[in-house]
């Protein structure tokens, strides 16, 4: 189903402000934007679909463990990302439709780039989320995030939040 | 001569010349001595467990083809085309009889045997009468317990042998399960932009355990506050060839089987049953070793198996001395039912993996040991002596005899081939 321009502007800034975010690391803001059993999850690489009991994810988060990820990436002691990289985050070639009266899905290409001690990672891909609406405003159900390489190299870890 | 390890029982001091992480002719020297000489992890059964399944893997810095043939051999491929060299299989992995190389169309059945060529009538009768012109695979594959490893020394010792104490580690691990381990989907191919040896340490290092970790326990003691109680204690022990475990408790829960507060009901009584099954299987003592006892193994040199909050079994290979390529495997008993399963994989994610809240954190940890080796020319040595002064067989996990095991079968290796170089000038 087709979603109408006004809407399709919010959505779109919804998104914007998501990604700037996770920029501004600003993530209990961040986690803040998924509904009450919103997931956050990253299938392996090349399986989209795959079922997690029977393939390793690298993220299969529930509403609470994202949270908890998010509380991490801000503590001092989460040395990897210790002092802060510096990511920007780009959303191309948004497209959304609509699921249902009160679901949205909105389907976009990344990049994301991390830079830390004059390294620069990239990192591509697909990110698909179910939005609702809930007292008017929009909530994250699901974010995953579907991963276009070959493998974790160079980048060697999601230490983001992707 | 040029030292790498200073080993001193009697000033209870262990050092590793930090050259070792840096050299280039040190890595030609590992690759000669120990990648091209000793046993290397190249997969699992289960990962080609019909005829005709096969996966692409990098071992040694090679490209195999991990093969299930319809002999029912399970053979190493070298993945080159005997003709002009191409690679012959592109897919990662599937299910085929014959593998066709795309440049002039040579065939070979999954067992090498060249099948079919365009144009034969160009080559001697007696063309590949000796089998030259077959794929060729690793004459040494064995396996142990469903993990297989090749050598790529036709002279090596039997794997059997070269595994010595580990076997009874690897066993304790395979025994939580019945119907034995599977390996699951999703392998994690990741890197790290340090030395090959450091992840070697870091796999059996418990001393870093709570500083390293310390946001990833917060969140354990939060979430249990009986499972707080325990602290991160054991043994260490040098198993022989340079493999080296630690065997110790934690405060995290343990699929077979050591409940937790945040597992339901249902699977605190299953696993009351488990423990049960295994007490009838394998006695008291054995089945809460089983249980309740974490296990890191490093075998030597470059396979890590680490029965712990799930079991994860990693090998790595250095690229060049500062960039290492690792695979992360998952695995899990054959048959485990869906909510053990999905408690399971919940239990690996959360530390886990390069999306985990522990396994960047090391990363980051040799990533930095790395950077700071740019101060080696003046500051040479590691020290790696945590644990000497109480005797070697009173170590703690916590201690540092686990690496030292492992350095002391490095150093053997290593200094005869940089004196055998000594000697040659
Ligand atoms: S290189 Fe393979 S057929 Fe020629
Ligand atoms: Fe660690």
């Amino acid at each position: 189903m087709i979603v109408k321009s006004d809407l399709k502007h919010e959505v779109i800034d919804f998104l914007y402000h998501e990604a700037k975010l996770l920029d501004q690391w600003k993530l209990q803001e961040w986690a803040n934007l998924f509904s009450e059993n919103g997931t956050y999850i990253i299938p392996p690489i090349g399986e989209p679909e795959a079922n997690p009991l029977t393939s390793m994810f690298y993220i299969y988060d529930d509403r609470a463990r994202l949270e908890e990820r998010a509380k991490r990436l801000l503590k001092k002691e989460a040395h990897v990302e210790y002092p802060h990289s510096t990511t920007l985050r780009n959303y191309h070639n948004i497209m959304l439709n609509r699921a249902d009266d009160h679901t949205i899905h909105a389907e976009c290409n990344f990049t994301t780039y991390r830079t830390k001690r004059e390294v620069v990672d990239t990192f591509l891909g697909t990110a698909s989320f179910s939005l609702k609406e809930i007292d008017n405003q929009l909530m994250i159900e699901q974010k995953k995030v579907v991963l276009q390489l070959d493998s974790l190299r160079p980048q060697g870890k999601i230490s983001l939040i992707l | 001569m040029r030292e790498i390890v200073k080993d001193d029982i009697e000033k209870n001091e262990f050092l590793v010349h930090r050259s070792v992480f840096t050299d280039k002719e040190i890595l030609a020297h590992e690759r000669a001595e120990i990648f091209n000489k000793c046993w290397l992890f190249i997969g699992h059964e289960t990962e080609v467990s019909k005829p005709g399944d096969y996966k692409r893997k990098k071992v040694g810095g090679r490209n195999l083809l991990l093969v299930h043939s319809h002999d029912g051999e399970i053979r190493a491929l070298y993945n080159t085309c005997p003709h002009r060299g191409a690679l012959v299989c592109r897919e990662n992995e599937g299910n085929s009889r014959v593998f066709r190389c795309f440049y002039h169309a040579w065939s070979f059945k999954n067992d090498g045997k060249l099948t079919g060529m365009p144009g034969r009538d160009g080559f001697p009768e007696d063309f590949n009468d000796c089998a030259s012109k077959d794929m060729k695979a690793v004459q040494r594959i064995e396996s142990y317990r469903g993990f297989i490893f090749v050598n790529f020394d036709v002279n090596a010792m039997s794997l059997d042998e070269y595994l010595a104490g580990a076997k009874e580690y690897i066993d304790l691990a395979v025994d939580q399960s019945e119907l034995g381990l599977e390996v699951l989907g999703g392998i994690q191919q990741y890197s790290v932009r340090a030395n090959w040896k450091l992840l070697a340490e870091n796999s059996v290092d418990l001393y870093h355990g709570m500083p390293t970790h310390k946001t990833y326990f917060d969140i354990k003691h939060a979430q249990d506050p009986e499972i707080r109680k325990v602290k991160l204690e054991g043994k260490g022990k040098d198993l022989g060839n340079g493999h080296a475990v630690m065997e110790y408790v934690a405060p995290w829960g343990r699929p077979v089987a050591q409940w937790t507060a945040i597992w339901s009901e249902e699977l605190k009584q299953d696993m009351e049953e488990m423990k049960k099954r295994l007490v009838e299987r394998f006695g008291e003592d054995r089945a809460e070793r089983i249980a309740s006892y974490n296990r890191n193994i490093i075998i030597f040199p470059n396979l890590v198996i680490n029965d712990i909050m799930a079991i994860t079994a990693r090998t790595f290979y250095p690229v060049s001395p500062g960039y290492l390529e690792v695979s992360g495997y998952s695995l899990a008993p054959v048959g485990e039912k869906d909510n053990h399963r999905l408690a399971r994989n919940n239990n690996f994610l959360e530390f886990l993996g390069p999306g985990g809240f522990a396994t960047p954190d090391d990363n980051e940890a040799l990533e930095l040991c790395q950077e700071a080796y740019t101060n080696n020319y003046e500051v040479e040595w590691n020290d790696i002596s945590k644990g000497m002064v109480r005797g070697e067989d009173h170590v703690l996990a916590t201690d540092e005899l686990q690496m030292r095991s492992f350095w002391r079968q490095y150093n053997k290796i290593i200094s005869s081939a940089l004196m055998e170089k000594e000697a040659t000038f």
